[in-house]
């Protein structure tokens, strides 16, 4: 079932959504890798987050419809999401010296 | 009292009324600004689990070796992955204005929820078995690492099966001509948010938490 349809007289077509879909499954199989060549624990957090993170705009941009709304939407949720990644990385320091603290 | 004079550039603006913000109707809005507070929610979350697992880094457990635990997570989240992919056929084909066809693709999407559940479930059991709670680890680590695997997958898991039910709902109703094609986008919506949140747990619960030799 290879045929290219219109919806809503954008870009997004069958072919299009099954390309991104591609993507994702392709970052997903990277980052189990990355899990099974067993990085330092900070280098994985890193790439991880970075992935997870193309992965969300990935999906928010197509799936999510975003890429063909009006950009007035789109700059109303990014901010949400930057707020989100940031509020779990911005407490790291604050855990790491709750660590060392214990002794 | 005379009538407040209006220029032409402001009765041609969006000022002018009759339209909506951001030009998307408010179904579509309100699931917009559900899906930002349900993301703070699991922001909180992951917040809180990455707080007290570096606040316990020596302690913290490591229970997922590569086979057969982050196998099986991963053909969890790509089955998961699978049911975005029918969710987004189900959307188009709802616009085209096939009824049936839209049905047949939710109730796809549907199964791969279901089945996520299932999958799920059966992970819980056997750590379970093995004696993890939310306050216990058998494996002699952070108490603390039952408390947020379960908390944080445990709401996932919520999520999809208030989604799976949601989509029947949808199914049966658009089905029948009961609710429009946006109606289905919208829970489109709900459910991509569910499957991106799991784009995020997964390798920051499971990735993190790699057993190796």
């Amino acid at each position: 079932m290879s045929h290219a349809n219109e919806s809503q007289g954008h870009g997004a077509t069958t072919k299009l959504f099954i390309w991104v879909w591609c993507w994702l499954a392709v970052i997903t199989f990277v980052e189990v890798y990355l899990a099974y060549i067993h990085l330092p624990a900070t280098l994985m957090l890193t790439l991880l987050i970075g992935l997870s993170v193309i992965k969300a705009a990935l999906i928010m941009a197509y799936f999510m419809h975003l890429r063909f709304e009006r950009l007035s939407l789109v700059l109303w949720l990014i901010p949400a999401l930057v707020f989100c990644i940031s509020l779990m990385i911005i407490f790291f320091p604050d855990g790491y010296r709750a660590w060392m603290m214990r002794g | 009292m005379s009538e407040p004079k209006v220029d032409a550039a402001t009765l041609n603006s969006a000022w002018a009324g009759g339209g909506s913000p951001f030009a998307i109707g408010s179904k579509k809005l309100g699931m917009w600004l559900f899906i930002l507070s349900d993301s703070l929610t699991f922001a909180v979350l992951l917040f809180a689990y990455s707080y007290v697992r570096l606040a316990n880094n020596d302690t913290w457990s490591h229970p997922f070796p590569i086979f057969p635990a982050v196998v099986f997570s991963t053909a969890m989240t790509v089955v998961l992955l699978g049911s975005s992919l029918t969710m987004v056929m189900a959307v188009a084909a709802a616009h085209r204005g096939e009824r049936k066809a839209a049905a047949k693709w939710i109730i796809a999407t549907m199964i791969g929820g279901a089945a996520f559940i299932g999958l799920h479930m059966y992970e819980w059991m056997h750590l379970i078995d093995e004696g993890l709670r939310p306050f216990q680890n058998p494996w002699g680590g952070s108490p603390l690492f039952g408390a947020t695997f379960f908390g944080i997958t445990g709401l996932h898991m919520t999520h999809v099966a208030i989604g799976v039910i949601y989509l029947g709902v949808m199914a049966t109703g658009f089905g029948r001509g009961k609710f429009t094609s946006e109606d289905v986008e919208v829970s489109g919506l709900y459910w991509h948010f569910v499957d991106l949140v799991w784009m995020f747990v997964f390798p920051l619960i499971y990735l993190m938490s790699v057993k190796y030799n």
